[in-house]
């Protein structure tokens, strides 16, 4: 099979209005993901199920991942010579910079006729409040329907050109996405009898802490 | 500490009318001498406990302690609970068997509602006794009895056949002696008003997300401060 590289540079030729970069990953296995504009996804995942090198013919699972917004301080550092004639001194400039958040969906893709796969494909949505508009791959890979759905339900990414897109495992009345990162559970406490770690944190704000022996 | 069911202030039972007939240990010594005496509801019960129908209803990986407990090796037929029925119009016994979700609640307490009486409820499985390792979750009901009345609870993750197994035998026993949840005089209340209720999906929980008439949270006491 093609390495991502080369399935890159087919893509980047083939539809060069179409942003597709390369995702590396640091884990042993290695696998870059293709990371492809909304706008252009679903023609390129049509491209890569009929290509005929690739026949990429089977999504094997479409999940959602949540980047919150993150703070990144960069520290540069720079040599200032001493006039008077000492060693140099070295200054180091903290910069902070907030890099915004989104939400991802992540394909994986396999061929059935060729026997081949993985392929990661990889959509980002603009933000994580008001621009959470993805284009469904279901019309593409029919597997993605309960799966985008899933997404829908936990982590709030509206797919369009979804047929069905309902909720899949929480009820409909439910409101709120599960799986982001500042989703805040309802806070149903109940006693319990060997509480720990964050369980304890919850107990200890629902129960004072006992009266110690001997104070007034 | 959580306070026992009996341990709770509840309405003073009625005082014992003394028996006409003989006493327990009468009838063991009458027994001893070939001689049998009993009632019809004694009778009755003794039927009941023998041809416990449950309900085909698997929710979890209990469910497959479940299956394994009516196949050859366990054999729940042993103790005449073999026939799983499709229909809840002909089972005698719920087993809540493995995790109930908040979404598939109303579904089990319909299933519940639609149940002839006499009816007995198994709670197996810590998922179905309190919500287990998903307690803490947003999407777990706490136990099923928060709506249900459970005669017997059957601890495990999943509980062995064997539990279950043993788990049936108690029924049979409270059956016999009619000290069944439906004896209890809470759930008397309950179920002279009719249907249990079911609860409506809320935004976060279900709504309301206990029967406030069967189930009441627990009391936490203080071994030190009575």
């Amino acid at each position: 099979m093609e390495t991502p590289e080369q399935i890159q540079a087919r893509l980047a030729a083939r539809f060069p209005a179409a942003a597709v970069t390369l995702v590396p990953n640091p884990a042993p296995a290695g696998m870059a993901a293709l990371l492809v504009d909304a706008a252009h996804a679903r023609q390129i995942a049509f491209f890569l199920r009929e290509d005929p090198e690739l026949k990429l013919d089977y999504c094997s699972n479409a999940t959602g991942i949540d980047w919150p917004e993150k703070e990144i301080v960069e520290t540069t550092r720079s040599t200032l010579a001493d006039p008077a004639g000492g060693p140099p001194r070295t200054i180091e400039q903290k910069t902070k910079r907030i890099q915004p958040g989104y939400l991802e969906v992540v394909y994986h893709l396999y061929s059935m006729a060729r026997k081949h796969g993985p392929v990661i494909l990889r959509v980002r949505t603009g933000n994580r409040t008001d621009q959470v508009t993805l284009p469904s791959l279901t019309p593409v890979w029919r597997s993605c329907e309960f799966q985008e759905r899933e997404i829908y339900d936990l982590f709030g990414i509206t797919f369009e050109g979804h047929p069905d897109l309902r909720r899949l495992l929480m009820w409909d009345e439910f409101t709120g996405h599960p799986m982001r990162k500042d989703y805040v559970e309802p806070d149903d406490y109940e006693w319990e009898p060997t509480p720990h770690e964050e369980v304890l944190e919850k107990a200890k704000r629902h129960y004072a802490a006992p009266e110690k022996e001997g104070t007034p | 500490m959580i306070m026992p069911d009996a341990a709770r202030p509840e309405t003073p039972a009625p005082s014992p009318v003394p028996a006409p007939g003989p006493s327990d240990a009468e009838r063991d010594e009458l027994r001893r001498h070939g001689i049998l005496l009993t009632s019809i509801h004694e009778l009755a019960n003794w039927g009941r406990s023998h041809s416990v129908w449950p309900l085909q209803f698997g929710l979890a990986c209990c469910a497959i302690e479940m299956i394994a407990a009516s196949m050859a090796r366990f054999d729940i037929a042993r103790f005449g609970s073999e026939v799983f029925r499709p229909s809840p119009r002909q089972a005698d016994l719920l087993i809540v068997s493995g995790t109930v979700t908040k979404k598939m609640a109303p579904q089990v307490i319909r299933l519940w509602n639609q149940m002839p009486e006499p009816k007995y409820c198994i709670a197996m499985g810590a998922c179905a006794i309190s919500g287990g390792p998903f307690k803490q979750g947003y999407n777990v009901l706490k136990g099923i009895d928060r709506f249900i009345p459970v005669d017997v609870y059957i601890p495990g993750c999943p509980p062995r056949p064997e539990a279950l197994l043993h788990g049936l035998m108690e029924l049979q026993d409270q059956i016999r002696a009619g000290r069944t949840a439906a004896s209890r005089p809470t759930v008397k209340a309950a179920q002279a008003s009719g249907d249990y209720p079911v609860p409506d999906f809320g935004p976060e929980d279900l709504e309301p997300p206990a029967n406030p008439a069967i189930w009441q949270p627990p009391a936490l006491v203080r071994p030190d401060k009575p």
